[in-house]
């Protein structure tokens, strides 16, 4: 009798478009959010997750059959997409949404993501998914554990060290938690969330982002997919933090203590 | 075209790249990499070229480094008490 062939595992890395972490950033004159007109790259650490599936590939070799990325936004998500293959991804899905939609919130990513894991079912499923712990632009750090509750599977949330054991379809991670890290074993299919120590993402080649024209990219719409991605909260008001006013100088002390008396301040009774 | 002329090109076009991406924009990063090249134009020595090989090679693995450092401290910055330092 053959033994029947190992089940090959198939990644899933969604990422995002955020705002340029060197990017200063401003309210817009609207107060409805911050000025979106400046650079954009894809969140820190959606790169160290697809850094991360990467890696798992080049240890792993031919066990790890697809990394598959995957973002929702507007058309510009693109590029995004792009980079994520130029740094090694096979594939891309691309959820696109008007271009003046609102950001959808992270159920309705969770949803998407849901739908899209569904829909590869039939082409092999899908294994793992690999996360940014938040994105760097309204750090809400949802999707991963929303995913993870929506599908059943088990998750390892800020990651910063993955190990698979592929035989015995296990993973163990170390996490990061308050004052140390802790280590866990999880059975696929596992959504992993990783932190900032898990790897140093590369910065993709010239000749990867080359290739990267050629790998097979499919545009999907929401209503494809069955999901609605109209968030339920609404952004009353967006401002700028107060501007912290310059404090003042003293000649002596008669003046300090008037002053701190016009402040309210007043002596210690013994 | 010689295999060190095609390595030299892809190293310029590597770093020119990376140029773009160079955090201070009143370092003339651009202009700094064409006058090294144009320094080193009429070199013949193999062994010469290999050296200014080298150094191109070592300046792009140096600005790299500073790239995803920057990074690195930003978000260790954005975020504190999200990793785990030992030392602090």
């Amino acid at each position: 009798m053959r033994p029947s062939p190992a089940r090959l595992l198939n990644i899933l890395v969604p990422v995002k478009r955020a705002v340029d972490y060197a990017v200063k950033i401003r309210v817009n004159a609207q107060q409805t959010g911050v000025d979106l007109n400046v650079k954009h790259s894809m969140n820190p650490f959606d790169e160290i997750a697809v850094e991360e599936a990467v890696r798992l590939r080049e240890r792993f070799k031919d066990e790890i059959k697809t990394i598959k990325a995957i973002t929702i936004g507007p058309s510009k998500s693109a590029e995004t997409l792009r980079t994520a293959l130029a740094m090694g991804a096979d594939s891309a899905i691309h959820v696109e949404i008007p271009e003046n939609a609102p950001a959808p919130e992270p159920l309705g990513v969770a949803k998407t993501l849901r739908a899209i894991i569904e829909k590869q079912k039939d082409s092999g499923g899908i294994d793992i998914v690999i996360l940014g712990k938040q994105s760097i632009d309204d750090d809400l750090g949802q999707t991963g554990q929303m995913l993870a509750g929506l599908m059943g599977w088990s998750q390892a949330t800020y990651a910063s060290k993955v190990d698979l054991d592929i035989p015995k379809r296990e993973a163990t991670v170390v996490r990061e938690i308050d004052g140390g890290s802790e280590e866990i074993r999880c059975k696929l299919p596992l959504v992993v969330t990783t932190d900032l120590r898990l790897n140093e993402p590369r910065y993709a080649s010239l000749p990867n982002i080359m290739k990267a024209k050629k790998k097979p990219f499919e545009k999907l719409k929401p209503e494809d997919l069955g999901v609605d991605l109209t968030p339920q909260m609404e952004t009353v008001k967006v401002t700028e933090p107060l501007k912290r006013v310059g404090g003042v100088k003293v000649a002596n002390v008669d003046e300090l203590v008037a002053k701190l008396k016009e402040a309210g301040f007043t002596a210690v009774k013994n | 075209m010689s295999f060190t002329r095609l390595r030299a090109l892809a190293l310029y076009k590597e770093l020119h790249r990376l140029g773009r991406d160079y955090p201070d924009p009143s370092y003339d990063f651009h202009g700094k990499l064409r006058r090294l090249y144009e320094k080193n134009r009429n070199l013949t020595d193999p062994v010469e070229i290999e050296n200014a090989l080298k150094l191109g090679e070592y300046i792009k693995n140096e600005t790299l480094a500073l790239y995803s450092l920057r990074k690195y401290r930003h978000l260790k910055r954005m975020y504190p008490g999200s990793t785990f330092d030992p030392l602090s």
